[in-house]
This record gives C-alpha cells, structure tokens and sequence, in this order.
C-alpha cells in the first residue's frame, strides 16, 4: 500500500528542525510529525493509519545521533540507530539492558534504520524499550521553540502511542543514569509467539546484588497497559530478600499488580497477568544469576 | 540412466539469484495504466449507492467503475465442482453490484496512469452500505433462524455430500472402545511470497492476460466463459510466479476484470495486491469442523470410523472451493484397515473469504483427523502410539489394498519408513528423557508426536475425477522437439511456480533422449507455448505431467529409431539405443546419434515412404489410478508448562515418495512443506471478529513463521516404486504439510496427557496449551483489536 | 518535487520525486531495477531488503528522499563483474530457493549478516534472517547456503573472485 502526500522537510540543525515543527504545527495548523527512522511510521503511512500533512525528517541531523558520556549517566541522542546502540561501547559497558533489550527490537534491517528516540516517542506499549527506560529512570530531553524541558520516564509514557510530546516538540537525547555501584546484572525477558513478532509480554530487569541479596530492583513492563509500567510491588518485595528462585517466584507474584494488560490476538488481559508473574521471576533470576 | 536420481542444481536459480526475473509486477508495456480496487469493509451489507464522481475528476484518473458499470459484461465467477445436483451455487460476480458478503470483496475500480494515482482516488469513492448480519460461525450458521449469506438460497447449506461402506452400526454396536472427538481446522492465509498480479495487453479484438496463477490453462478457458471472449482470442501468460500452494489456483474476480478493462480502454491494464488485500480476497484454506466418532476392539483394531464435517465454504463457490474437503474424504481411514466407514460432508456459507484449494487440500484435514484419533486410541488403551498404528496399518505385503474408503493403495511400506523414522529420532532415548522429566516434574515436559500418513496424489484419473462431478479431466501434456542443430524443446502443461520444473524435466529428457541436460530447454506457462494442459496442483506434476514427459522422450526416440534403421539400413529390431546413439546390435562403430537423425528428419531428403520430417512428439498421459506416497514423521517438542510456549526439538520424516528424479528438490519440498504445516500446528489463523472483519490482515498478526521459528528437520526417503506409472514416481508436493500438522500436535498433547490434557485446539498458541493445562481458567475473552500495541492492533511498527 | 541524487549498483540516477515515494517503489517503478520484489506492506516479509551505505535496509520502510546522497546495493549490483557472488553461488548450490521470491532479499540480509559475523552458528544465522520471511524452503537450505557462503568467504577458493 501507498502512503498519502505530505509535504517534507529536511532540516540540517535541532534548532532548523524546531522551527520547522513550529512553523508547520502553530503556524500552519498542520499535521506535522517528525520521522528519523521511520521504521514505526512507515507502516502506518503506508497502511493510511497516519496522515500526516507535513514530515520533519531528522535523518541528517548529526548533533542527533551522538552517544556520549555524562558522569553518571549516558545521554543517548534520539536518532541513534538500535544498530549504533547496540554496538556502542558506552552503552555496552554501562547501560547493558539497553543493549539486551535492543538487541530483540524487530530485526537487523530494521535496527539499521529504527532509533532509540524513535521508538520512545512512539510510545507503543508492545515496543520494547519504553520499559526498559521506565526501568532505568531515563530522562526525556525535549525543545520546541518555546524552549527546553525534562521530562522523566515515569511522565513521558502516557497512554496508548500517546507520549508527553507536544505536537512542536523534538525529543533531542535521552539521559540514562549509569547503575551505580558494583553487583548489577541485568536482564530483557521477552515473550514473543514468532521471532518477528511483537513481545505479548516483555520485562526489563535490574539488579543490584550484594551479598546474596537484593539490594536494588529495577523493574518495568512491556505491554501489560496503555503504557509501559513500573513494577513498584515487585521491587518493593525483591529489595532485600535473599536470593533465590523461590524468592524471585514470590515477587513475580506481584508483577500484575496496578497493570491494565490488553487483550488482542495473541492474548487475553488475564494470560498477560498471568505471563508477567511467570516472566518476571525468571527476569529477576536471570538478572540476578548473571 | 544417469540425470534421473541426480541431485542436479536447478537451471531456474540463475535468473532468480540475479533478480533477472520477470514477476508480473516486473512487466510495464507502454502506456500501462494501474488498476486499484476499493473493496467492502463489511462482511454482509447491502450497496445502496456508489459515487464515483469526485473519484473521476481526480488528475491521472481514466477511469472509475463500479459493479453496476459492469453488470452487463462481468458474468460469474466459475465453480467447476457441482460436487452434489441439488448444490446450491450463487452467483459471484467479479465485482459486487448490490450486496457485499465478505469484508475485502471488490466493489469499484479505479484505472489510473501509475499506482500512486490509482491508489488516491480509492478514498474518493463514496460507497453507501446498509450492513446486513455477519454470519461468521459455521455451527451457529446451519441451525434454524440463523442469518443468511445469499437470502435467495434460503439456507445457508451449500451442499450434503455422503460417502458410506461397511456396516457402521455393527462396527459401533458393542463396541470395546468407542471415542468420539471434536476437531477444529482453522482457517489458513497461503500467503505465496508473491502477491497476486495480473497485466492484460489488448492487440485489437485479442488478450495477452499476465498472472501470477498455477493455472495458465484451466484460466484461459474460464476467462472465455466468463466474459464470452473466444478462447481463441486470449492467451495467458503465467510468468515467474512467486509460489501458490493452491492458492493461485484460482479464477480470481480481478483476472476478469483486468480483462475487461483491458477491453474497455483499449490499453494494457496492471493491477498488483497489497498483502493486507491479500491476506482479505485471495481465497483461504481449510476451515472445517470435524466431528469424529471411532470404535476399536480392546486390542485396538479398528471396527469403523464416522466423520461428520462441516466445511466452511467462504462467501462463494470458487474454482473447487465444494470439493476440497471431498479430496479428504477418501484419506480419512489413512493407512488403516478398518470394516466400517461413513463420512459426510455439508459444505456451508459464512460471510467470510471463499476458501479453495491450500496445500494438500482436504488431505492434512483427514490425516489430522485420524493421526490425532490414534493417539487417542492408544491413550484410552495404554498402548504405545506406534504400536497401535502397526495394529492396525496395511502390512507391506498386503498391497494393492483395496481401503475402505473405495481407493486401492498400490504400493507402500509403512513398516520401512517407520523402522527408519524410529531408529533416526532415537525413539526409545526420548520416550527415557520423557519419563525422566515427567518424574522430576520438570516445569518444560517432553512430547512425543506421531504421524504416520498416505496421500492421494498425482491428481487425477480423469475418469475418477468424471465420477466426482469434477468439471474437467486429470491428463497432462507433454511435448519434444528436437531441433535441426540437436538441441531439445520440452513443452510441459504443467505449470511451475518455484517446483523447478525446468530442471528435473530436463533430467527425464536428458536420459530418454541420451543428449547432455545442458541441451534440454523447458517451456511452460504460456498457452501460445505450451497449447494444452492441466497445470500444476495436487502433486500431480511429476507423477503425470512427468509421466506424459517421459511418454513423449519415447515416442521421439521410436520415430528416430524409423528414420536410424532407414539411415543405417538395418532392421529397427537390430538397432540399440543407447547414450543417444543408434547402433546396429553387435556392430557398435555403425550407429548415428539422436542429433544426427534430428538434421536429416528436418532436412528431410531422405525419409522412409510416409515419414513426416522434423523429429518432434506429443503425448497426454491420465493415470489409471492417483499414486499413494507415505511416510513416517516423528516430532518431539519441549512444552514449557508454566507459559505455555512450545518449542520444537527435533523432527524426524521419512518419506517414500517412490522414484525419485531430483533428490535435491524431493528434500526441497519435504522442508517447505513440512514448515507450513507446523505453522498450522503452532502459529497460523485467520482470525474474524464478530461482525465479520478479518483482523489477521498484515504479516505482524498471520504469524508466517521465520527461520527461528523452525526447528532443523532430518529426513530421509524409503522407495517403494509407484506401480501406476513407468517412473515408479508418487508426488511429494504436498506430503510434508500433510504430516507434520497432527505429528505436532500429537506430540504437544503427548507432553501434556499426565495433566489430563487430551487435545489442544490449533493453532496451540501459548495461550491455547496454558488454557489447557489450567482449565478452570475463565474462557477466554474475545480479542479487542486495538486495545493491545503492535501494529496489530493499529499500532507502529517495532 | 525534491530532488534526490541515489547511487544505485554503481549507476548515479537523479530524480524528481514525490515526498512520499518509497524506495522500492523508485528502484521498481522509475530506475527499472525490478530484481527487488514487494511482499508485504508493513515490514515484515524482507522480499525488498537492500544495503543502504552498506547496511541492510527494508526498501519499502524507506522513503526514495531518504535515500538521497546515498548509495544502494541491490541484488542486481552483486557480480557486476560477471562472477557470482559467493552468497549467490551457495544459494544456488544448497537449493536454498524454490520460487525465488524472497531471495533477492534474503541473499542481501544474508550477506549483512556476514559483514557482522563472519563464522555465524545456525542459531546466529536464524537469529539474523528473522526479518526475511520465506513460503517455500522451510530455511533449512538457506541456513546451508549461508554457512557454505561464510566458509567461502572466510577463505576464497582459489581463481574464485570475491565481491564484496
């Protein structure tokens, strides 16, 4: 299928591809959306689920694609591919969840294109990295013309493919805390019926493990709401208890707690709860164990 | 012999490894215009208005059509099998003119001078729809008061087809076992990796129609019927075309159509299927209930089987759409002997997309349906499912057997492929590792899966075909010419889509004729070329086109040897053919070559009195009976019963598919076949909602399963010849789709017997075998499209 | 209309075109470049998958001004020379084709593959195919192709011309 038209811009600075969405969205009154990778919008402009009037390509903004080091944490620019991702060595040596979960995104063509920015504003609950950036307390970096502003995970995530973003706004990095401190492993436990298919459950994890213990647990939801969630009770629970499958089985307990799963094709709402309990005991194992 | 058993690397792969290839879609003559089609988002509605004008005026627009614009020329779509004479057969317009009865059903047209053009000024189109009941379940559908697809009819039965032998009441009457099941096949998307396409070009009063169909033939002939255009003034053109698996056998409504704007506008007209069309309007496969009743002696004999089937037609009759679950209906019994068998069949309307022939084509229905009811049966009686199966199976020496289902098995050996299968999978090794699991209670359990199956292939006698009230014979057609510089045309009515044809008939040439393979060119799909033939479904293409192949290589070599012995001046009776030379028996250094003969048959200076010159030959050949290709597939699958989640460890086939012309491709097919029948076990279905809309319309929500998803499959063949044919050859099409199915899911049901799990309805999703393995869990919900992420449900792509 | 500038199997093209043009469609439609087929309309299937830069990309998930200034490798631009391309060679020795739909694509996903991955494992192979989707083969011969393909190109058989 074909999309329909819309005008194109292709601006060569952040501060050019602000003015553009300034200037389409409150100027114009246009539809306007920007596309890095466009490995989301592509198939939703082709299927005419999305009609944009005006696409903001942020394809040739080098400043964009930078993943540099900030002290304590790693500020990821927001159209570095899921392929640059995985292949940083920032991202390998201090964020490896981001790395794990990345390396299940789609496939390697798509990971060539598809961005780690695009894929948080896109706020698909079945994406995979909005949770785990709900899971390592990522901030959200935004401009528009009016300004600058910081939004954590925990407010970016909104509903159903609605994120924080205002129509003018451009998600420029995310800033990702480095996990501090020694005894972290970590862990993407993704549950999929095909290997193209999306998570139907996913769970990023985090653990900090001192002593045979929990001392710090980090864990958020793909696909079990509107939005991806932070598992609160599970970490609450996990936090420190002594290591064991038996303890980790007990927290998966509380994985369904304060979620809202969907119900599609490839599971009802209470296969879902029922899978994130499952799922995340062996997240937290797997995590702790590594 | 020495090409025929040759793993010979195909002569097709060098175009196809180049992207040198001409898909239909590839095809642009000058001035194409492109042809979109606005198609019915209701299941059941009633058109009351089409408003084309705002579609019309849009720029690069020539031309918008509605059905009613095409009322008068459009005709009805064929349905060659009237399978009963009280079927009732609805008309099927191309187009629809005043009631849609599927969601995707093809309602107005735009002919535009390029895609983009054409694809626009669909959403131009005002269509006013007044939506009338879905009728989407098939037992809800049958009972009294139900809504009707076609009000006309007055049911929504299309037909009641019975077939019975042997005394079932008797076999049923005290019986030690009785077991009585309920199985479900769901609907199947073939999904070809080429979408549907077709390019008409008009030269005066005269049709070159392009189209990615099996059927080049059997389409030319129904085009001329449908739009009254001579047969003679058509040609069709199958090009490459990108896989089938039945389900570009098809007369589609958008063939004809091309064609008639083709007519109407004087220029070529291109249309080509996005998937999500696809997935919507081309026809689907299986969709059936089977209700099943079997009674076995305590020792596991069988006395007689009872299927009772519903058999869900779609919207319309199509091409076989009513006599696709009657191919089933004689492989029910499959390798088994058994006094009683009554099958009947109602074949029944829902306002859902017709469904028609998918690979195997009623024949993995019934093999599913008694390969799971043996593992049942051997369940019930505590026995070892390959033990109950040799109770009951045909003994090697008891062929040809007559089954009771009517049809005479020539040749098999169940006890050699079995014997292979068990000792390549390490049966007794697993059967350990189960028990071992089982013991440990360990949270992933092992499941054993049987499937033992025979097919009817090589489709078909025609005389049988006759019987079934088929609209046309079974034969197939071959051609030979040699030409005057000693290369070889082989014209073949059979029509490859990726079967690689052009390699393994080159083989058979090669070794009849005795000229280098390199000398054998292949020629198909075109009716200009190739000027009769039957086209390529059912496994038939070896088994017979192969066979009219073979007949033809010896009809030129007896004209030879006329013209070797005039040449040579000996007796016919002294000469020797061999390595494509004549020789004079006993005199080796007096001979002429196949080549030889070939120049001085079209120089022709010096033929024998009432000899044609050229050397060249046509034969048909229409088996006397299908062939029966069997084999033993044995499947072990780890089951993790805390997800649900199957994984599939090891696959064992042995096939015996007979003679074997090419074993590379023989392995080929086992594999694809074999991939397709898993994704009906684990992973794929058509999905409809309640009000008839299909919610599987794009590849993230049918799952086609990719390389992860397949486990590495080990095969192997035993050969038992074919008798019916001089190449010993059965067909193998079809064979591995046929098994695999219910060796899956016999092998899931296998892991999961010590929860007091005894089916697991398919595809055994996650979900499904989780629900299985706790039933007291509520029902389950119906899917809410769009509640859920993923592009599924209407969201982005990853 | 942009104007775009695309480097295609070696040839340099300059076009106007729609904003919304795909790639796929620019390469089939307007450059003639038809050896790259379409199978679906959501990124799925990977019947069109080319190398951008250098990089596997799905041509149908790629807009034709995206792909300005750059440069394309489709299954046509392999062998230019007249040789085959190893990959291409092990799929036609493995039989890892039977309508040959998907295989111009699965032929490009498989030498990314390599790029990344020199010595891949079955798993690793299937791992790295996931996005390319075939009806016929059941994969088994395309995990085959890509391992003879790997061994082949790891150490050239001799007189063997290795493109890259």
């Amino acid at each position: 299928m074909i999309p329909a038209t819309f005008d194109y811009v292709r601006p060569a600075t952040i501060d050019e591809a602000v003015a553009a969405l300034a200037d389409a969205g409150e100027d114009a009154g246009q539809d306007v959306k920007a596309i890095a990778g466009g490995q989301s919008l592509m198939p939703l402009l082709r299927l005419r689920l999305a009609y944009p009037e005006v696409l903001v390509d942020l394809d040739r903004i080098e400043a964009l694609r930078e993943i540099r080091d900030d002290g304590d944490a790693i500020v990821i620019g927001a159209t570095a591919t899921h392929h640059q991702v995985l292949h940083d060595p920032l991202v390998g040596e201090h964020l490896p969840l981001i790395a794990r979960a990345t390396a299940t995104v789609a496939d390697p063509a798509v990971r060539h294109r598809g961005t780690f920015g695009g894929s948080l504003a896109h706020a698909d609950p079945a994406g995979d990295l909005p949770a785990v950036a709900l899971a390592l307390d990522a901030v959200l970096h935004v401009r528009s013309a009016r300004g600058e502003r910081e939004i954590p995970a925990a407010e970016f995530f909104v509903d159903w493919m609605t994120s924080a973003l205002e129509p003018d706004e451009l998600l420029v990095a995310v800033r990702v805390p480095k996990l501090a401190g020694p005894g972290w492993g970590v862990h993407y436990e993704k549950f999929h019926r095909t290997a193209q298919a999306w998570a139907v459950v996913g769970v990023a994890c985090a653990v900090r493990r001192v002593n045979g213990a929990v001392e710090d647990a980090r864990v958020a939801l793909t696909n079990m709401g509107p939005a991806p969630v932070r598992a609160s009770a599970v970490e609450r629970f996990a936090e420190g208890r002594t290591i064991s499958r038996d303890a980790f089985r007990a927290a998966g307990e509380h994985a369904a707690a304060g979620t809202d799963p969907p119900a599609d094709l490839h599971g009802s709402s209470q296969y879902r709860a029922h899978l994130a309990k499952v799922l995340t005991a062996r997240a937290l194992t797997a995590a702790a164990g590594g | 012999m020495t090409e025929v058993g040759t793993p010979r690397r195909r002569s097709e792969d060098a175009r196809l490894v180049t992207g040198r290839t001409r898909w239909t879609d590839n095809l642009q003559p000058a001035g194409t215009l492109h042809v979109a089609f606005l198609r019915s988002p209701h299941a059941h509605a009633r058109i009351t208005g089409v408003d084309t004008t705002a579609a019309r005026e849009r720029p690069g627009v020539v031309a918008v059509l509605s059905g009613a614009d095409l009322a008068a020329e459009q005709g009805s779509l064929p349905c060659a099998w009237v399978v009963t004479e009280d079927m009732k057969h609805p008309a099927h317009p191309p187009m629809a003119v005043d009631e849609v009865r599927y969601a995707g059903e093809p309602v107005a047209c735009v002919v535009a001078r390029d895609r983009y053009a054409a694809f626009d000024a669909l959403e131009d189109i005002d269509v006013d729809y007044a939506p009338l009941p879905a009728v989407v379940d098939m037992e809800r559908a049958v009972q009294d008061g139900a809504p009707l697809v076609h009000e006309d009819l007055g049911t929504n039965r299309s037909y009641r087809w019975v077939f019975e032998n042997g005394d079932l009441d008797a076999a049923f009457r005290d019986a030690p076992v009785t077991l009585e099941r309920r199985y479900v096949q769901q609907r199947l998307i073939p999904a070809a990796m080429e979408p549907r396409a077709v390019l008409c070009e008009p030269d005066g009063e005269e049709f070159t129609l392009y189209s990615a169909t099996q059927i080049p033939h059997i389409l030319r002939l129904m085009l001329a019927t449908v739009t009254q255009i001579p047969e003679h003034r058509i040609r069709v053109v199958a090009p490459d075309v990108g896989g089938g698996f039945g389900s570009k056998l098809q007369v589609y409504g958008e063939e004809v159509l091309c064609l008639l704007l083709a007519r109407r506008l004087g220029r070529p007209v291109k249309w080509t299927e996005s998937r999500s069309e696809g997935n919507m309007a081309a026809h689907h496969g299986r969709d059936q209930i089977q209700r099943l009743a079997l009674a076995a002696e305590a020792d596991g004999r069988i006395r007689g089987l009872k299927v009772d089937l519903l058999a869900g037609m779609g919207a319309y009759l199509m091409l076989v759409t009513p006599g696709i679950p009657l191919l089933g209906a004689f492989m029910f019994p499959g390798i088994y002997k058994m006094g009683a068998y009554s099958f009947t069949c109602t074949g029944v309307f829902t306002t859902k997309t017709p469904t028609d022939a998918y690979r195997g084509a009623g024949r993995p229905e019934a093999t599913y349906a008694i390969e799971r009811l043996m593992d049942e049966l051997a369940a019930e009686l505590g026995l070892d499912p390959i033990e109950v199966r040799r109770r009951n199976w045909i003994g090697h020496g008891e062929f040809p057997y007559e089954t009771v289902a009517g049809l005479t098995y020539d040749s098999g050996n169940y006890e050699a492929a079995t014997e292979r299968a068990l000792a390549l999978f390490e049966y007794d090794k697993l059967r350990a590792e189960q028990a071992d699991r089982r013991e440990r209670r360990d949270p992933v359990q092992l499941g054993i899966g049987v499937s033992i199956f025979t097919e009817m292939c090589g489709l078909a006698p025609s005389r049988v075909l006759g019987s079934l009230s088929y609209g046309a014979g079974g034969w197939e057609h071959a051609a030979v010419r040699m030409l005057p510089s000693g290369k070889v045309e082989v014209i073949t009515g059979s029509s490859a889509h990726g079967q690689g044809h052009e390699t393994a008939w080159a083989q058979i040439a090669a070794d009849r004729l005795g000229v280098p393979f390199e000398d054998v060119k292949v020629l198909h799909g075109d009716t200009a070329v190739s000027h009769k033939g039957m086209d390529t479904y059912g496994s038939r293409s070896l088994a017979v086109g192969g066979v009219a192949l073979f007949n033809a290589c010896d009809k030129v070599v007896g004209k030879a040897r006329v013209l070797a012995a005039h040449l040579l001046e000996a007796a016919e009776d002294d000469l020797e053919f061999t390595g494509g030379r004549f020789s004079v028996r006993g005199v080796r250094e007096a001979g002429a070559t196949i080549q030889e003969i070939a120049l001085a048959a079209f120089a022709a200076h010096d033929l024998p009195d009432g000899v044609e010159p050229s050397l060249d030959s046509d034969a048909t050949f229409d088996p006397g009976n299908f062939s029966f290709p069997h084999g033993t597939h044995l499947c072990a699958a780890e089951v993790d019963t805390e997800t649900g989640r199957v994984r599939l460890r090891s696959y064992v086939a042995v096939d015996d598919v007979g003679k074997v012309v090419n074993p590379l491709i023989v392995e080929g097919q086992v594999h694809g076949g074999l991939a397709q029948g898993i994704a009906q076990a684990l992973y794929e279905e058509a999905v409809y909602d309640e009000e008839g809309n299909l919610t599987t319309t794009t590849m993230a929500d049918y799952l086609v399963p990719a390389a992860p998803d397949l486990p590495s499959f080990t095969t192997d063949r035993t050969e038992t010849p074919a008798t019916g044919n001089p190449l010993g050859v059965k067909g193998v099409g079809e064979a591995g789709t046929i098994a695999s199915t219910p060796a899956v899911v016999n092998a899931i049901v296998d892991a999961l017997r010590p929860f007091g799990v005894s089916d697991v309805p398919m595809p055994c999703t996650p979900e499904r075998v989780w629900r299985a393995l706790n039933q007291r869990a509520e029902p389950e919900e119906s899917a809410e499209p769009g509640a859920g992420g993923g592009l599924g449900s209407a969201g982005g792509a990853r | 209309m942009p104007r775009i500038r695309i480097e295609v199997d070696g040839t340099t093209y300059e076009d106007e075109v729609e904003p919304r043009l795909l790639l796929v469609h620019h390469l089939r439609d307007r450059l003639g470049k038809t050896g790259t087929p379409i199978g679906c309309d959501t990124s799925n299937c990977g019947a069109c998958t080319v190398l951008m830069d250098g990089l596997s990309v799905k041509s149908c998930a790629v807009l034709a001004v995206q792909a300005d200034g750059r440069a394309i490798t489709t299954v046509e631009g392999l062998g230019l020379d007249g040789t085959h391309h190893p990959m291409q060679r092990a799929f036609h020795e493995e039989h890892a084709l039977q309508c040959g739909y998907c295989t111009p694509g699965m032929i490009m996903a498989s030498i990314d593959l390599l790029r990344e991955n020199a010595d891949p494992a079955e798993d690793e192979i299937r791992a790295g195919l996931e996005g390319n989707l075939c009806r016929c083969t059941g994969y088994q011969n395309i995990v085959r192709a890509v391992r003879r393909a790997a061994a082949e190109m790891r150490a050239p058989a001799p007189g063997q011309e290795v493109t890259p």
